[in-house]
């Protein structure tokens, strides 16, 4: 097999329209990883980016162009850290395009200590992080639902967490949507996906998911990182976690009904995985609308764990619970509504971003006030060892990726080739001694994170920086993770 | 070899062999929960009823290890023995199976837990006969 890859500018890639092609595919990508991904279609191999990227370019009612960020990976239908806007009125809704964890995302908190302040404290931090977040297989959150509370929980998210006296209206201000995005029908959610939801609430999960406490190592935009909030040495929380089982069965669920719909609505199937329905269809609105419930459990997950978080600091450190701040909250895992300019006109689409980050430039009406000069903050996590970034968005993003960047390093090696290569305790004593303390439920877990594993956080966040659609903001580098 | 892991770049791809159709469902299952836990220290002390349907055989695999998932999650279950009743074509369009599951309820420390599988995909999904055996193939989301 061949695919057509033109190069477009240093970090920019086109497969030119063809076929049944109905946009171009475009890759932000820098030239190792283009070879990469070029070499994968000549070898014919059975997990392919690119074809993926070419297959979302045929789907009804596709704008500018089928999009993929430099940490892009095969997926499920849609690559890993690809975006796909269609229009409302003649396009799709896909469940490849979100997955089988609506919203799963990132949440970080800034706190007003530095790195200094926890010298010597770390092991006693880390400990009680340990045991104060339920995290891996089978465990069990604080707040147990009933089915009532668990339909309110969809239609308000985090609202709903802060209203039952964990956290302040303050972090609602600093997440995507307010913590409680519109259009979410429990009607929509089936009862198997709520009963997997009654004890989840609060609960970190495994796999990649994680909760890091870092520090501000570098700072590359001094106006921004004011504005931010940011200080040299800093510490932050970030927590990468989503909407837990109710968000697995919700994609399982809508596969099977998007996978009839495609053939109702005679839309091609040309990968079992990328099943859609026209947006505007009976089934599309249902499935639009259990996104939104998926999407709000997240923000309830991560504003449960917020909680926690604080209670623990407090109880290691002797902090104050209020001095720990909701810096920003985002998605990575979403089909949502906006308005973007499309050939010089305001359109309404649905914009898919599997693995992809939205990094909404200045001004949009979507960022918090305090941050509205800067654009809206990107959080791009790292693997255990190295290191993660903040980006803000820019005018340049909206113009040319509908405001999104990238979500992470995305994987090199396979879990089970890092599991041959790395064992959990040598892993995590070769950190150890890099000041890192991993606590984990998990050490096969950990051996599958091996940070080796993972393509390189910073190539991969540069290529987005120097393209120009997310800026560099703040590094941060991990001292304690704590794992499923 | 009743199972195998394949690679996949950010999840694991699992394939079942068996003599029958019904065999290899019970092996994917087996493969399943080798993803989470030990299953070698899973004892069979409990079981649930499964039952699903698909409009063609890889779909009703995938179905199958789904609603395993679960059924493991609503009753805080793991399982390490499977029980295929019945795959039954009702017509043309659709599979229906009915099995059991045998488990217990999740320890953590005595299965030794390894990681949450989030689902069954249609991803890699085949379904083949090879000499005398049957496969099926998909892959895990992680």
């Amino acid at each position: 097999m061949k695919i057509d890859v033109k190069q477009i500018s240093k970090y920019i890639w086109e497969i030119p329209k063809s076929g049944e092609m109905l946009v171009p595919g475009r890759i932000y990508a820098d030239k190792e990883l283009m070879e990469h991904l070029i070499s994968d279609v000549e070898k014919g191999k059975e997990w392919n980016a690119l074809v993926q990227v070419v297959n979302v370019a045929c789907l009804p009612g596709i704008q500018k162009a089928s999009i993929a960020m430099a940490d892009i990976h095969p997926g499920y239908g849609f690559a890993i850290g690809a975006i796909g806007a269609f229009d409302t009125e003649t396009g799709v809704i896909s469940v490849a395009g979100v997955g089988f964890d609506c919203n799963c995302g990132v949440r970080t908190l800034r706190a007003q200590i530095t790195r200094d302040d926890i010298k010597g404290k770390e092991e006693k931090l880390a400990n009680e992080l340990f045991m104060t977040i339920p995290a891996g297989l089978g465990s069990q959150g604080q707040i147990k639902l009933s089915l009532s509370e668990i339909d309110e929980v969809l239609i308000k998210g985090a609202r709903f967490v802060v209203e039952h006296g964990y956290g302040w209206e303050e972090d609602l201000t600093y997440m995507e949507e307010e913590g409680c995005i519109k259009g979410a029908d429990p009607k929509a959610v089936s009862y198997e996906a709520k009963q997997r939801q009654f004890k989840q609430i609060g609960t970190l999960g495994s796999g990649n998911h994680y909760l890091e406490v870092q520090y501000v190592s570098e700072i590359y935009d001094d106006v921004a990182a004011k504005v931010y909030g940011l200080f040299p040495n800093q510490i932050l929380v970030s927590i990468h976690c989503g909407s837990r089982a109710l968000g697995h069965q919700i994609g399982t669920d809508y596969l099977k009904i998007l996978e009839a719909a495609s053939r109702k609505y005679n839309i091609p199937i040309r990968e079992r995985e990328l099943v859609c329905a026209p947006f505007k269809s009976e089934e599309g609105k249902r499935y639009f609308s259990a996104i939104n419930c998926g999407i709000n459990a997240a923000f309830a997950n991560r504003q449960a764990l917020t909680h926690l978080t604080r209670k623990a600091f407090n109880s290691a450190l002797n902090v104050d619970e209020k001095s720990i701040r909701t810096f920003y909250d985002i998605g990575h895992n979403t089909a949502k509504l906006e308005k973007h300019k499309v050939d010089g006109q305001m359109k309404n689409l649905i914009v898919h971003r599997k693995g992809a980050t939205r990094a909404f430039g200045p001004g949009r009406p979507e960022v918090p006030d305090t941050y509205k000069s800067i654009g809206q903050p990107v959080l791009v996590g790292g693997t255990m060892g190295t290191c993660s970034y903040i980006l803000h968005g820019t005018e340049q993003g909206m113009e040319e990726v509908f405001g999104t960047a990238v979500h992470g390093a995305g994987r090199v090696s396979s879990r089970e080739q890092a599991k041959r290569r790395w064992r959990g305790t040598e892993l995590v004593k070769q950190l150890q001694e890099q000041g890192i303390i991993i606590k984990g439920h998990s050490l096969p877990g950990v051996a599958e994170e091996a940070p080796g594993a993972y393509k390189d956080v910073t190539r991969v966040v540069d290529v987005v920086h120097n393209a120009g659609i997310a800026k560099k903001v703040v590094m941060t580098k991990p001292l304690i993770s704590i794992k499923g | 070899m009743p199972y195998e892991f394949i690679e996949h770049g950010a999840d694991v791809g699992i394939r079942a062999w068996g003599k029958t159709i019904d065999e290899s469902f019970a092996e994917g299952a087996k493969a399943l929960f080798d993803i989470m836990v030990d299953i070698n220290k899973v004892e069979k002390q409990d079981s649930v009823d499964i039952k699903c349907e698909a409009r063609d055989i890889p779909a009703l695999f995938v179905g199958w290890l789904n609603k395993l998932l679960a059924q493991a999650d609503i009753n805080g279950m793991v399982f390490r023995d499977f029980k295929i009743a019945e795959i039954t074509q009702t017509d043309d369009k659709t599979y229906k199976l009915s099995a059991q599951a045998f488990g217990e309820r999740l320890d953590r420390d005595k299965h030794a837990i390894k990681v949450e599988a989030k689902a069954a995909t249609y991803y890699g999904l085949k379904f083949e006969k090879k000499g005398d055996d049957y496969y099926l193939q998909c892959v895990i989301d992680i």
